[in-house]
C-alpha cells in the first residue's frame, strides 16, 4: 500500500507496471533483475518471466478446459462447462463464416485460440491488482505483473505471429500476384512502382503494429486506472482509526497482505453464514461494518466500490478487444486469401 | 510540471472530443439502418460493436498515457 506523498504513490504506480525480469546483467550475470533499471541495463538478452508464465499457464488452461470438453462431447443435450464452450465455438464459428470468404481450415482454430487466450489473458485484469502481486511478495517474488496483455511485448508477439500468417498465405494463394499487389495497385502504371511500393508497405507494416498496440493500449489504461484507485485510496489510510483502520495503527504506512486477507475471508464468511439463514441480516451488516472499519474503514468500502465499478464496465473492454482481434486477424486473413 | 499537466488534459479532451463525435455518428447510422430495415438489425448489432472497439481504443489509449503522465511522470518532472 503507498503512503500519502506523491513519491511513493509514483513508486508504487512504478513497482506495478514492472515486470519481473530475467536476463544477464553485466555486472551480476545471470538472475532477476532488481527493480526497473537493472532490467534495462540488461538490454535485448532478458525475458519478462512473469507475462511468460501467465500467458502460458492461462494457454494450457484454455486448452485443457476445451478438450476436456471436447472429449466428453455428445449428441445428446450439453450441460454445464460442454454447454458454455459449445456456445463459444458455435459464435467463433459464425463470426469467421461472416468475415473469412476463403477454404483455409486452420483460420477457425486460430480465431477460436486467439479469442479464448485473449480474452482469459485481459480476464487477469479483473482480479484485485495487489491480491497476486502480494501474495508473490510473501513468498520472496518482488515484482509481478499478472496481466499478460498489459505487456506490448505479448500483444506485438501475437500480431507478428498474424502478420508471419497474413505474408505466408499471400504468397501461397497468390504468388506472383501478390508482388503485383504491392507494386502496382493504387497507380497501375510502371513509373509508380516506388510510390506504390512505399504506400502498400506501410498499409501492411500498420496492420500487425495497429493491432498489437490497440490491445495492449486498452489493458494498459485499464490496469493503469485499477491502480489509480487502489493509491487514491490507500492514501488517506494513515488518517486515523475511522479511515485507515486497525492496520494503520499496527503496521503504520505499509500494510502486509494476509492482514487484508483475514478481514476479506472474514467478511466473505459473515456473508456466507447469512445466505445459509445462520444468523439475522442485521448481525450481517453490523458484523461487516465492524470487520470493515477494522480492516481499512470507510476509504477501503469506497475503493472497493469504485473498483468494482470499473472491473463491470472493464468486462465490457476486455471481451470487446479479444473480439476485435479475433475478427481483424480473420478480415485479414481473409484479405490474403483474396486472388484477383 | 503544469506542461506535463496540461498535455495530458489536451490529450483527454481531444481524444473525448473524437470519440464522442464518432460514436454519435455510429450510433446514429446504426438506429437509422435499424429503423429502415429492422431484419438487418442482428447483423449491424455485431459490426457495429466492433467499430465501436475500433473508435473507444485510440481514446482509451490516451487516457492511459495521459494518467502515465499526471501520476507518474509530472511528480518526477516538478520535484
Amino acid at each position: 500500500m503507498a503512503g500519502e506523498n506523491p513519491a511513493s504513490t509514483t513508486e508504487y504506480i512504478q513497482h506495478h507496471l514492472t515486470n519481473l525480469v530475467y536476463g544477464n546483467h553485466p555486472e551480476n550475470g545471470w538472475g532477476f533483475a532488481h527493480g526497473a533499471q537493472e532490467a534495462a541495463e540488461m538490454g535485448f538478452m532478458a525475458i519478462h518471466v512473469d507475462s511468460m508464465a501467465w500467458s502460458i499457464g492461462l494457454g494450457i488452461l484454455f486448452c485443457w478446459i476445451f478438450r476436456s470438453a471436447a472429449k466428453r462431447a455428445t449428441t445428446g443435450v450439453p450441460s454445464g462447462v460442454l454447454n458454455f464452450v459449445e456456445l463459444i465455438v458455435d459464435f467463433i464459428d459464425g463470426a469467421v463464416k461472416d468475415s473469412f470468404h476463403g477454404s483455409n481450415k486452420m483460420v477457425a482454430p486460430l480465431a477460436l485460440t486467439i479469442f479464448v487466450w485473449i480474452f482469459l489473458m485481459n480476464f487477469m485484469d479483473l482480479l484485485p491488482v495487489d491480491l497476486i502481486p502480494e501474495l508473490l511478495m510473501l513468498a520472496g517474488v518482488n515484482y509481478q505483473k499478472i496481466v499478460p496483455s498489459t505487456d506490448p511485448n505479448i500483444t506485438l508477439g501475437m500480431a507478428l505471429g498474424v502478420f508471419i500468417l497474413m505474408l505466408y498465405y499471400s504468397i501461397k494463394i497468390k504468388g506472383a500476384g501478390f508482388i503485383a499487389e504491392l507494386t502496382m495497385h493504387p497507380f497501375n502504371h510502371w513509373g509508380f512502382i516506388p510510390i506504390n511500393l512505399f504506400m502498400e508497405t506501410v498499409g501492411l507494416l500498420a496492420k500487425p503494429f495497429s493491432l498489437g498496440l490497440r490491445l495492449f493500449g486498452n489493458m494498459y489504461a485499464g490496469e493503469m486506472i485499477f491502480i489509480l484507485i487502489a493509491t487514491m485510496f490507500a492514501a488517506g489510510a494513515g488518517a486515523g482509526l475511522v479511515g485507515g483502520g486497525l492496520h494503520a495503527q499496527i503496521f503504520g504506512e505499509h500494510t502486509s497482505a494476509w492482514f487484508w486477507l483475514v478481514i476479506f475471508i472474514l467478511v466473505c464468511s459473515v456473508c456466507g453464514l447469512n445466505l445459509k439463514g445462520k444468523i439475522s441480516t442485521g448481525k450481517t451488516v453490523l458484523l461487516c461494518m465492524v470487520f470493515m472499519a477494522l480492516g481499512g474503514g470507510l476509504t477501503a468500502l469506497g475503493g472497493g466500490l469504485m473498483q468494482w465499478g470499473w472491473a463491470v464496465f472493464h468486462i465490457l473492454v476486455i471481451t470487446l478487444q479479444a473480439f476485435i482481434f479475433m475478427v481483424l486477424t480473420v478480415v485479414y486473413l481473409s484479405m490474403a486469401h483474396e486472388d484477383h | 510540471m503544469e506542461l506535463v499537466i496540461i498535455a495530458a488534459a489536451i490529450m483527454l479532451g481531444l481524444g473525448a472530443l473524437g470519440a464522442a463525435v464518432g460514436m454519435g455518428l455510429l450510433g446514429g447510422k446504426f438506429i437509422e439502418g435499424t429503423a429502415r430495415q429492422p431484419e438487418l438489425g442482428p447483423m449491424l448489432q455485431g459490426k457495429m460493436f466492433l467499430l465501436a472497439g475500433l473508435i473507444d481504443a485510440v481514446p482509451i489509449i490516451g487516457v492511459g498515457i495521459a494518467m502515465y503522465l499526471i501520476f507518474v511522470v509530472a511528480p518526477s518532472v516538478g520535484a
